[in-house]
């Protein structure tokens, strides 16, 4: 089946896409660009770069620009996806939704609308395996925005690895948060995996913090082999 | 053991991922093995002696099941404990005489026990994670434990430790699977 998936460029989305390529012909990924930095759908930091990791990965990019208002971002989800199946023959959608009802609920309903199969592979994963898997299998991780104490400005543009996972699994017991950052605590950005034809060098990039309110914005970024 | 009757179609493994895995987790964490077994491969017959079958549910646009009923009959011909979740709710309404209709809920849903039964004892209400287009008329002779403002939510077989439930117990109530493992074995320790 021709499948396009919901791509952010996060960790979860990249994981399903890599998945989706396992098991269905994944024929281009679907990115909304939300100019809302807190939207309840979309992920937001470095979303500017899913074409450069579109290109990472060789698959083309259906891009679609959102205010990221409230249930209005719905619509901008519903034209993006048409353009991918007007465009690429879409046939089904991929999301890397884990845990949260409120988007699982919206792109189940959208889909069903569409007439589209909708496919959520990492629903309701085991949070600690499915991260230790992604960091044994070499998928580079940064950490590309913090939003939840104690999560703090020392977190933003770290690369994930066993040390990280360590300190994660204690704030989860102290403070309660998702292990993945389901519930938006934290967001990443995928560099390089497994399945990228090329890795991504940043070149540069800034950090902004406030109050456990920080984002690793990047500015310059290139493609280089691998 | 448990055994896990995937009903999705076996050509999309990643609705595998999606219906299957997340109720396997809850097997494991209830201290049980799970194993997973497409509803076709089963070839009409049922697990070995002593174990229960959970059926677990598709995605939306996956209702190739409803074609293959025959593929279920050892729920009819046997006494085995078996739940069903969703698309497995529909199987068992169907085996048993019961019929299909058109009702769609996608997302929290609330819910209302209407049924004394031990696997919902000190339940009243709560809300949880729906997705089907299609709802169940259950057979008659089924006792209807709960219900949805649109549609039938779980049901049990009068005399047999089979239920049907529309919600997903793998989103916030993963007790509903943990008490019907526990049930299972009561009712097969009493079979013996």
């Amino acid at each position: 089946m021709r499948v396009g998936v919901l791509f952010s460029g996060g960790k979860d989305s990249t994981y399903a896409c890599c998945r989706a390529m396992e098991a269905e012909e994944v024929v281009c990924l679907i990115t909304v660009t939300s100019n809302n930095p807190d939207s309840y759908m979309f992920h937001t930091p470095n979303i500017h770069l899913t074409g450069l990791q579109a290109e990472a990965i060789g698959l083309p990019l259906v891009s679609v620009a959102s205010q990221g208002v409230k249930e209005e971002e719905l619509a901008d989800l519903r034209r993006a996806i048409l353009q991918a199946v007007e465009k690429y023959g879409v046939e089904g959608i991929v999301s890397g939704a884990i845990l949260s009802v409120y988007q699982a609920t919206r792109i189940q309903r959208l889909c069903l609308v569409l007439g589209l199969w909708c496919f959520n592979p990492l629903w309701h994963t085991n949070q600690e395996e499915y991260l230790s898997n992604l960091l044994a299998g070499g998928f580079e991780i940064i950490i590309t925005g913090v939003f939840a104490a104690p999560l703090d400005e020392r977190w933003l543009g770290r690369t994930m690895d066993k040390a990280t996972l360590v300190s994660l699994r204690s704030i989860v017991q102290s403070h309660g948060i998702t292990l993945t950052g389901e519930g938006g605590e934290y967001e990443t950005f995928v560099s390089d995996a497994p399945f990228f034809r090329k890795r991504i060098e940043i070149l540069q990039a800034h950090t902004t913090y406030r109050a456990h309110h920080g984002r690793y914005l990047i500015e310059r970024a290139r493609l280089v082999p691998k | 053991m448990t055994l896990l009757v995937n009903l999705c179609a076996e050509e999309h493994p990643l609705s595998r991922d999606e219906f299957v895995l997340p109720i396997a987790r809850i097997v494991e964490r209830a201290g049980e093995v799970p194993t997973i077994c497409q509803y076709k491969d089963m070839r009409g017959h049922g697990p070995p002696r002593g174990e229960s079958v959970i059926l677990c549910g598709t995605a939306l646009q996956d209702i190739a099941y409803l074609e293959q009923l025959n593929q279920f009959s050892w729920i009819t011909e046997r006494d085995i404990p078996v739940l069903g979740i969703c698309a497995g709710m529909q199987v068992i309404a169907l085996l048993f005489g019961g019929t299909l209709g058109e009702d769609r809920e996608i997302g929290m849903t609330g819910i209302q026990i209407v049924g004394d039964d031990p696997l919902f004892e000190g339940q009243q209400e709560f809300e949880a994670f729906e997705l089907h287009i299609l709802s169940i008329v259950p057979p008659p002779h089924f006792h209807v434990l709960a219900v949805s403002s649109r549609c039938s939510q779980v049901i049990r077989h009068p005399d047999r430790c089979i239920y049907g439930v529309m919600f997903h117990p793998e989103v916030r109530h993963d007790w509903v699977v943990e008490r019907f493992l526990m049930h299972a074995r009561i009712y097969q320790h009493g079979m013996e």
